[in-house]
């Protein structure tokens, strides 16, 4: 107030030799000035608002990144810190080593492995779940429940379970005659071994969000479908799929960001956590902690490891995009559709 | 003019902002001075209580002792965390040095990986102290001493070697049971050992060790430069020694059909102790403690005053102290009572890990030890014969555990994972090796 004071009181000064610009001029400026507020409130207070968020993204997401770049262009041990700078030596390294290359084969593989039946049986139990059921809400928390067992724990038990001599899940194999199977020497086995457990944690959580989606749908679209004489298998495929393609976008997305860093399950895979002596099911982030953390300790190959992620998660990230927009619109088509009906 | 001012305010707004989140993080490093100059209070005040953590790994005979130090420092609390296995411990503490933070008070090293964080000796306090020179074995002092005479670690235990066996499938092949008997049968060199295991398993159903990296771990602590010259020039593994080693341990466990193949510490390796699956095993006194917990239960388990090719120590490990800690004192004092020669003979008594304290390996306590478990077997005695009959010294340098990993892998890929033969998997050893840019 004390400052506003005075400017309400310029105008009676306006006669005073040492202020040469007319009152008429000020009062527009007033004006003006009240405008400029006005509308910089409109147009910066957004901006304001979400401000926030991208300062904390500055100092924990950007400033790691390159930070990260500055490492990876440096010899950097684990404990003994910055040494020269080697250009993009360590880029180099990485990719002629045959182990990064086997470390993308198996990321994708479990990645692959595990996203592709999690979204199918998500969708499956969703489904389930949306039908007429007693006690839903138990069984909808049932579905949950996987989830809020942690990651370590969930490995430590499927670990034992997949044991390869003595684990149960031989064994039960053994009952029906089938040979036992080499989880931990067979890369493609390790890799069904592993997805299973990303399976087990995730599948219940996505066929939550599936089951919100699904409650979604407009009830008339069925009408109309019953009207139309489709079964209920008619209807799950005609109607429903349809209807879910962004959710399944969606998750799809979360699935891949997940499925590409993927590092509890197959660390916690067996008693050395190096992604077996033949590198069976070594990830790329495995890769990457052993490169910083194992016997090289070399902090600046390991930062080149993950720059190298971030460019292949960004790769992916564009593709998903592109696919996003085509069954965004296709989507839309549908509700049209729908709605003309 | 607007678009003057805009960016303006952006920026102070802007400012703000960082002013916010920096007095946030001001304010959070303000409660940590606080609560550390808590902490230095309580070393003034000895009544105030603190709480001490000890890493170590495997078994160390610890449980009952810690009890006892809580009961004699009633202001002091202490809290083990174990890790599983030593590779496990190792992760951790390199982490954690390189993050410069959730360092336990004490952490225990292995004698395999002391020579590289030797090289960072700076994390770690100094705990030379007069009264208790003189306490270890030389070698054992000397190898966790810095050139400037820095001593970063109290000795616990050394890992000479034995035989462990189940007496009871010995004598379904037909095997002598005795365990005197059986120190006659195995006196000699490998071969011998790996002859005899060819008998036993001509006649049983079981395999006669466990691993072929276990058995190549005790060949390879026989041998006084394995991977590096005692200056710590590397010497690679790419030479007879090394891949004569190699070749007979696979030729035992694959084409000689001697090993269980099982990789150490896996889950099946722990499961394997219940269904007795392979006779014998290289045992140092600290495996004593593991093979009773894995295979509580299990009748028949032995142990003979014998090793193949002489004597051997495998492992052993060391209390340290990193500067981090908020209890240099306090911390210090507790690892010195711990590897104490009255402590570490409770811890042997517990788990068998056989002391390096000259005291203690001459008490008659020690001596007079034996383990029920064992069949009543004279450990005590045994083990400090085995331990008289430890010739070499292995020397063990800053890249001793990051060689002898690659030449481990490549054991398992033949032995138990069976992806590769030994050739082709020597091949996946020497890019490792090559990996590692130290040649």
């Amino acid at each position: 107030m004390s400052v506003t004071a005075p400017v309400g009181t310029e105008p009676e000064q306006s006669g005073s030799p040492t202020e040469p610009p007319p009152p008429p001029d000020r009062s527009d400026r007033r004006q003006n000035l009240r405008n400029l507020r006005g509308k910089l409130d409109v147009r910066l207070s957004p901006y304001l608002y979400i401000a926030p968020f991208f300062l904390v993204f500055a100092v924990v997401g950007l400033f790691p990144l390159a930070y990260t770049a500055y490492v990876s262009v440096h010899d950097w041990h684990l404990i003994g810190g910055q040494g020269e700078a080697v250009g993009l030596q360590n880029y180099i390294d990485v990719v002629q080593s045959p182990v990064f290359l086997q470390a993308l084969r198996n990321t994708f593989s479990i990645f692959l492995l595990s996203s592709v039946p999690q979204v199918l049986l998500a969708i499956t139990i969703a489904a389930v779940l949306d039908g007429n059921l007693r006690a839903k809400t138990f069984w909808r928390m049932g579905v949950l429940l996987p989830y809020v067992v942690a990651p370590v724990a969930v490995a430590l038990i499927f670990s034992r379970l997949f044991a390869d001599q003595a684990g149960m899940i031989n064994s039960l194999l053994g009952t029906i005659g089938i040979e036992p199977i080499r989880w931990h020497a067979d890369a493609l086995a390790s890799h069904v071994a592993i997805a299973s457990m990303v399976n087990f944690r995730w599948t219940g959580y996505n066929a939550l969000i599936f089951l919100a989606a699904m409650q979604a749908i407009p009830r008339d679209l069925y009408e109309a479908a019953v009207l139309d004489g489709a079964s209920r298998v008619r209807q799950f495929f005609s109607v429903t799929v349809p209807m879910l393609r962004p959710t399944i976008i969606f998750v799809v997305i979360t699935a891949t960001v997940g499925g590409l860093q993927i590092f509890d399950e197959p660390r916690m895979f067996d008693q050395f956590g190096r992604g077996g002596s033949d590198n069976q099911w070594l990830t790329t982030t495995l890769y990457l902690y052993d490169l910083g953390w194992g016997a090289q300790k070399s902090f600046g190959k390991a930062a080149a490891v993950a720059w190298l992620l971030f460019l292949i998660i960004i790769v992916i990230g564009l593709i998903n995009f592109a696919i996003t927009r085509r069954i965004a619109s296709s989507a839309q088509a549908v509700k049209k559709h729908g709605g003309a009906r | 003019m607007r678009t003057t001012r805009k960016p303006w305010l952006t920026a102070t707004v802007g400012m703000a902002g960082l002013a916010l989140i920096a007095t946030g993080c001001s304010s959070g490093s303000a409660d940590d001075d606080g609560a550390s100059t808590g902490g230095g209070g309580e070393d003034g005040g000895s009544d105030e209580q603190i709480t001490l953590t000890v890493a170590t790994f495997n078994e160390f005979g610890y449980e009952d002792l810690i009890t006892e130090y809580m009961e004699l420092n009633p202001n002091i609390t202490v809290e083990q965390k174990k890790a599983a296995t030593a590779d496990e411990a190792r992760d951790n503490l390199n982490t954690r040095l390189a993050a410069g933070s959730g360092l336990s008070d004490v952490e225990a090293l292995e004698v395999d990986w002391l020579a590289e964080l030797l090289q960072y000796s700076d994390n770690f306090n100094d705990l030379s102290d007069p009264e208790i020179e003189g306490r270890w074995l030389d070698w054992k002092t000397e190898a966790a001493t810095t050139a400037d005479g820095k001593l970063i670690g109290y000795g616990t235990d050394v890992g000479p070697e034995a035989i462990c066996y189940r007496a009871d499938l010995f004598e379904e092949a037909g095997l002598p049971t005795d365990r005197e008997e059986v120190a006659t049968l195995l006196e000699g060199d490998w071969e011998n050992y790996f002859s005899v295991g060819e008998d036993f398993v001509a006649s049983s159903d079981s395999a006669w060790f466990d691993s072929a990296g276990a058995t190549y771990q005790a060949m390879i602590n026989q041998v006084e430069n394995a991977y590096e010259e005692d200056d710590a020039t590397v010497i690679g593994i790419d030479h007879a020694t090394v891949k004569d080693i190699y070749d007979d341990v696979l030729d035992a466990s694959v084409d000689r059909e001697l090993s269980a193949h099982l990789g150490q510490w896996s889950d099946d390796w722990n499961a394997a102790f219940q269904n007795g699956a392979f006779a014998t095993m290289a045992c140092p006194g600290w495996m004593l403690g593991i093979i009773e917990g894995n295979a509580a239960g299990v009748e028949g388990w032995d142990i003979a005053d014998v090793f193949p090719n002489g004597g051997g120590n495998w492992g052993g490990s060391y209390l340290t102290v990193p500067t981090h800690t908020e209890h240099p004192e306090e911390a210090m004092a507790l690892a010195q009572w711990l590897t104490a020669p009255e402590q570490q003979v409770k811890a042997f008594e517990a788990k068998g890990t056989f002391p390096s304290q000259v005291e203690a390996l001459e008490s008659d306590e020690l001596l007079s030890m034996t383990d029920e478990f064992f069949n009543e077997a004279p450990t005590g005695q045994i083990l400090a014969n085995r331990a008289d009959a430890v010739t070499a010294t292995p020397f063990k340098g800053p890249n001793y555990f990051a060689i002898h990993q690659t030449v481990a892998d490549a054991l398992t890929r033949v032995d138990v994972d069976q992806t590769d033969d030994a050739a082709s998997s020597w091949e996946k050893a020497l890019t490792a090796y090559n990996e590692l840019g130290l040649g």
